[in-house]
This record gives structure tokens, sequence and C-alpha cells, in this order.
């Protein structure tokens, strides 16, 4: 058995970590960067080749190239770096050691390889350009279907460990109480991420077979059922992780401790009770499905979760407010806002993040999971337009901005380049946002996703899209620089310091502190005015009148096109 | 205490709840209902509602039906690969197949008038996205959806794929023509 020699104190935060653990959690975000690197390369040639003008790639190499960027970005950075989240969020945040790290270290090892056997398939063997979502019956090569089911394994016994990570804690008291909010929202990403890979093994491991031809067919209608209860649950995964950090951005920072808990909790909650079919949103066009279940699956599995989102959209910035408040910045509406620490990545990164996933996100999402409006954006570049705010701007931005932490803390090597990092959000953010809007007005105005060629130079007959759209396309590749220069800034900084970083010991401090003290309940106390959180509330009045009003407009929009019955 | 350690009040879920926060989930409540409710009332009142009409079909039958409607009602042909170009009376059950890498065959409809407009494909999926009105449905092998349409703008219309379905799938492009 362990013995507490495995363990590290942190002289800055006080957290134990658990060394084995403290390893997986490296190798893990670790890999995270590396395909985030790659998957931020492709996505270059992407916007690049979408810019007609420009218009960088043959229509073999786009599509290639595009299938990698979705799998490498959105599967493979961003699920090793929840596995680095979860781990954390258990061991660490409990200080508790690790359930079978050695399983850990074999999982790790299973992703790792099955990323590999899936970028060969795409990117060498180049027989795989199916995107991400592969739809049968067009075929990819067996390595993709090996590499992905590889993948997911891996990361299914990792959320097995976790389990027994809060198991272990519990049994042997490492902490007093209830887990905390943060430990709570990686649970509720764990739990979605088991009935996550769960759908993905239905639908992936038959169609391995077919491919290998023991299956003659897989229908498309089920296929695409099955394939967006995993495809649609992984972002809610996504979000419960993302949020889990913005609460944990906001306790390190400003010592804020939720509004409450009892909230917070419900609202991630919230997100597993509706997961059975949040799939059907994506199915809102397709053939053979009535109104009534497409009506009930998108209201109730899709709009309980996005009440909880909204939620979290008030908890989070209200729970810094009424910190700072707390802390003497309670002059006006926004001197709490105002006075944060918008020159430290990890704050502006989250913040940032939190504004670009609700505003951005969160309203297009919902306009375009209503059935009818569906009907205007299904399948335009709108799609990648709204995902972009919610996983890039959202999750991705997120991740970056907790890293900014965890060099100092998990690595323990200071930053290198501060200035440039104190900038890298905002570079970044606002790329990604000119990506999303531009991506959007596109999608508004009828450019279809996944297309190599929106000028149709080659085609019988051919067809114009309006010179707005094209102007867009244009606005969007520059857009794309931008992001691809915030995220290189961002590789650069995290790899330069884990490689040149000045080395800090085990038991030497960072300087700065990593963790500010909790506001103490006489600080709170000392907060007077009527409401707690008045700026807050201001922000999600402008947020909700923006919301009402755009989706409004989107059904003005629906009523002028042919009538359909 | 904060986030990231257990709740400092054991009974945590005792506490009271802020008043800001009551408001916004009342608020939030209420606008889901309200977004919920704004799809059967388009059922109800709006033009724009996608019918659940859908039968299982195969390549073979289906080309067929297509192939029928051509026979019957084709006025004239277009282009490099001589795309019939089809006018039926209104009301008439029309099919269009979606295959790699053409929509076929070609449209001719009247502006007011509906007609049953059958998709679906004989091969991979495709994507009927039709511009410059902006109207998208996905259409999949094995299944011929029926969408009644009643086209209100007069000219010339394409059919742009928006599922990739390989190599040539930018060029996959149909016609509808709308006249008085």
């Amino acid at each position: 058995m362990t013995t507490n020699n495995d363990f590290r104190i942190c002289p800055d935060t006080g957290l134990k970590w658990h060394r084995p653990a403290e390893k997986l959690i490296k190798l893990n975000a670790v890999a995270a960067v590396v395909f985030l690197l790659v998957g931020g390369i492709l996505g270059l040639g992407v916007g690049l080749t979408r810019w007609p003008e420009v218009h960088l790639l043959g229509p073999d190499t786009f599509y290639q190239v595009l299938t990698g960027h979705g799998i490498n970005v959105l599967i493979f950075w961003i699920i090793f770096f929840e596995m680095a989240v979860i781990h954390f969020a258990s061991s660490t945040l409990l200080g508790s050691r690790m359930a079978m790290p050695k399983v850990g270290f074999g999982a790790f090892v299973l992703m790792v390889l099955g990323a590999l056997l899936n970028n060969y398939a795409v990117l060498v063997k180049g027989n795989s350009s199916v995107m991400m979502t592969s739809y049968v019956p067009m075929p990819a090569d067996t390595l993709f279907y090996v590499g992905l089911i590889l993948f997911a394994v891996g990361a299914l016994i990792n959320c097995f460990l976790f389990l027994g990570t809060l198991v272990i804690a519990k049994d042997e008291k490492t902490y007093e109480g209830s887990i905390p909010l943060v430990t709570f929202g990686a649970l509720t990403a764990t739990i979605i991420a088991i009935f996550t890979i769960a759908s993905g093994a239905v639908i992936l491991i038959p169609t391995l077979l077919w491919n290998l031809g023991f299956v003659s067919n897989i229908d498309a209608g089920l296929y695409r059922l099955i394939w967006w209860a995993f495809g649609h649950s992984s972002q809610q995964v996504n979000v419960a992780a993302q949020v889990s950090i913005w609460y944990a951005i906001a306790a390190i920072l400003f010592g804020a401790k939720p509004l409450s808990e009892k909230v917070s909790r419900f609202a991630f909650l919230l997100y597993i009770a509706v997961l059975q079919i949040a799939s059907a949103h994506h199915l809102l066009v397709d053939p053979g499905l009535s109104s009534e279940w497409k009506i009930f699956n998108t209201s109730y599995a899709m709009y309980l979760a996005v009440m909880a989102s909204m939620v979290h959209g008030l908890t989070v910035p209200g729970s810094i407010e009424h910190a700072q408040r707390a802390r003497g910045f309670g002059s006006g509406l926004y001197e709490w806002l105002r006075k944060a620490p918008w020159g430290n990545p990890v704050f502006s990164g989250m913040f940032l993040s939190l504004v670009g996933f609700g505003v951005l996100g969160g309203i297009t999402g919902v306009v375009m999971g209503t059935e009818q409006i569906n009907l205007l954006i299904h399948n335009t570049l709108y799609v990648p337009g709204h995902f972009h705010a919610t996983v890039v701007i959202g999750t991705t931005l997120t991740f970056m901005a907790i890293t900014y932490w965890l060099v100092p803390i998990l690595f323990r090597r200071q930053l290198i380049m501060k200035k440039l990092a104190s900038l890298q959000p905002w570079i970044f953010g606002l790329g990604m946002t000119g990506v999303s809007l531009f991506l959007m007005g596109a999608g508004t105005l009828g450019v279809p996703r996944r297309h190599w060629d929106i000028l149709f130079s080659g085609s019988n007959g051919g067809y114009e899209f309006s010179a707005a759209a094209i102007t867009m396309m244009g606005l969007n590749g520059m857009s794309v620089i931008l992001a691809c220069l915030g995220g290189a800034a961002f590789c650069v900084i995290v790899v330069g310091s884990l490689l040149f970083g000045k080395k800090i010991g085990e038991n030497e401090k960072v300087g700065t502190p990593m963790i500010v003290a909790p506001v103490t309940d006489e600080e709170y106390a000392t907060n007077k005015s009527s409401m707690t959180i008045p700026g807050t509330l201001g922000m999600v009045a402008v947020f909700f009148v923006a919301f009402a009003l755009y989706y409004f407009i989107n059904w003005k929009y629906l009523a002028q096109t042919w009538g359909l019955s | 205490m904060t986030s990231i350690s257990p709740p400092a009040r054991k009974v945590w879920w005792k506490e009271p709840i802020e008043k800001g926060e009551l408001i916004w989930i009342a608020v939030v409540v209420v606008w889901g209902i309200i977004l919920t409710l704004m799809m059967p009332f388009w059922h109800i009142y709006g033009e724009q509602n996608l019918s659940s009409e859908a039968y299982k079909t195969t390549p073979e039958t289906y080309l067929a039906k297509a192939q029928a409607v051509v026979d019957k009602y084709t006025i004239r042909t277009e282009g490099d690969y001589k795309t019939p170009v089809v006018k039926p009376p209104a009301g008439e059950d029309i099919y269009l197949v979606a295959r790699l890498w053409d929509w076929w065959p070609y449209f001719e409809l009247k502006k007011g008038e509906s007609y049953r407009l059958h998709v679906a494909s004989v091969d991979w999926q495709h994507g009927f996205s039709l511009q410059p009105t902006n109207l998208n449905v996905q259409v999949l092998p094995g299944y011929d959806m029926v969408l009644t349409v009643t086209p209100n703008k007069t000219g010339k219309h394409t059919i742009v794929c928006n599922e990739y379905c390989g190599i040539g799938h930018h060029n996959m492009l149909g016609s509808i023509y709308v006249v008085d």
C-alpha cells in the first residue's frame, strides 16, 4: 500500500499532490497541448482554404485536413486535458491517493496509441477523409475506427479511476463533509463521459464490424441518432469541465465561494438529467422523426441544460463580484470588474471564455436548436461558427487559462514571456470571436459547411453566393490567422516554460500567491448593499435582452422562406 | 470555504438562496417555457414546418419512381449532362434524387402552388440546401422524405449539397425554377 511519502505538499497552495497522480496529470496535459498544436496547424489550413482569394489547399488535402482538424482539437486535445482535470479535481483537490495509478498509465498509453492510429489513417494513409462524424455509408480506413475505439477505452478507464479515487478519499477521510463544488462539477462531467463513451461504443463497434465486412448494412438514420448521443454528450462533458474550472479560477484568484452551493450543484446535476437524447437537436431536419419527438427532446433535453448554463453564467461572475465587494471593491456597479486582474491570463482567459461561451455560443445554440429555425441553419457554416464559440472560446480558452496556473503549480516552472502570456487570451479570444461571427454570418447567408469551393468554379452551372458572404469568408480567414497566432503563442509559452522556464524547487515558493486566501464571513458581512450582485444582474439583463431579440428575429427570417408542411 | 474546498457548512443545502440568483432563476425558467412553447405554436400558426412523412426505400425503387415522373413531365433538358427539367402539375408527387455528385432531375414549379417533393439519396448522405431562399434538410440513403413545398419567389433556385459526400461534394448542384 502507499504511504505518505508518495505525496508532495505544495508550498504555495497547500495542495497535496499524490506523486503518481501528479505524473499522470502532467502526461495528459502535455499530450493535450501536442494535439492542440497539430489540430491548430490543420485549422490554419482550413481557414486559409475557405478564404476565396487565397484558397490554399486542393480539394483532397482540404477534406483530409478538415477531418484531422476536427478530430485532433475537438476530441484529442480536449479529452486529454479533461483527463488531467478529473484527476486534479479528485486526487489533488481532495488530498487523496489516486486509485490504481498504474492502470492510469496503461489508459494513457491506449489513448496515445488510439490517437496516433487515427491520425495515421487520416493524415498519412489519406483514405479516411470522412470528417469527424464519419457518417455511414461513407467508409474510412479500419484503423480510423480502431484508433477512436482505443482512445475511448482509455478515456473510459480514466473515468472509472476518477470514481475509484473519490471512493478512496471518502473511505480514508481525506476531507470532511461534502466534496468541493469543483470536484462535484468534475463528477458530473465524468458521469456524462461514461454515458458518452458507452454511446460511442454502441455505434463505433458495429461500424468497425461493418467496415470489416461482418455486418452488411448500418442504417444511416440510426447511425446519426446514436452517433450524436456520443457527439453531443461529449460537448456536455466539456461544458461541465469548463464550468468547474471557472469556479476553480474564481476561488483561486478571488477567494470566492459559490453564491449558493445548492444552486450551483443543482445546475450541474441538470447537465446529467438531460443528456439521454440530447442528440435530437442534431436531427431536427432528418427524415423519419416526428415533430413531437423532436420538440420533446429539444425542449426537455436541451433547454434544461441551457437553463443550467444560464444559471452558471450568473453564479460564476456573481461569486466573483460578491468576493470583490467584500474585499473593498464595492463602489458603483462595476468597480469589482474594473479592478479584476485583467493582466493575468488566468483571469482574462476565463472571463473572455465565460462571455464568449454565453453570448456567442449560448444564444446561437438555442436559436439553431429550435425545430423550425434549424431549417435555416442546418449544415451551413453557422454550425461551425456556433461551436467555435462554445468549444474554442468556451472550453479551449478555459483550459488555456488554467494551464497558466498549472505551469508553476504542477510543473514547478516559472512562466516565460509573461508579457506575451498576458496578451495571449486576448489575441486568441479576439481571433476566435471573429471566426465564430463571420462563419455564422456566412452561414446565415446559406454558405455550406465542409465545402471546398463556395465559388463553384468547377461545377455544372455554378452558383453565386452574395458578395457579403464572400467578404465574410475573407474576414474569417484573417480571424483564423489571428486566432492561430494566439494559439501558437500559447504553445510556445507553455512548451517553452516547461523546457526553459526557471525551475521552482519543491519547497520553494513561486513568489506571488497562487491561491488567494478565502474571503471570510466577516469580510462578506461588510457588503451592506441591498443587492449583493447588482453588477452581474445588470450584465445578465443585457444578455437576456440580446438573446430574446436575436431569437425572435430568426423566427421573422424563417417566415420569409418557402412554405413547408 | 471556496469552490475548491468542501463547503464550510456541512448542511449546505439548507442555506438560503441569494435574492439575485432567485430572480435570475425565475427569468430563466419562464424563458425556457417560452422557448418550448414557440415550437408547437409555429406548428399551428407558422407556415414553415417540416413534415414527419417519410418512407423506407431502396435505390432501385426510388430511382424507378423518379424516372416515371421524368418520363411523364419533362419539358426540356439542360447542361452538359442533358439533365431533364420536369414541370409537374400542382399537387403532384415529384422525386428528387441525391447522388454522387448531382441532384437529378431539375424542376420547374409555379409560385404559390404546392408540390409533394420527395427527397432521398441513392448512395451516401447528402444535404439539400435550397439557395438563395436558404432551406436546409438532411438527405439519407434508405429514407424517402416528403416535403410539401410552396415556392414564394420566382426565379432560379439552386440546390447546393451541404453534407460532405466525398471528393466531388463541392460540385454537386441542382436547379429548381420558379415561374409565375
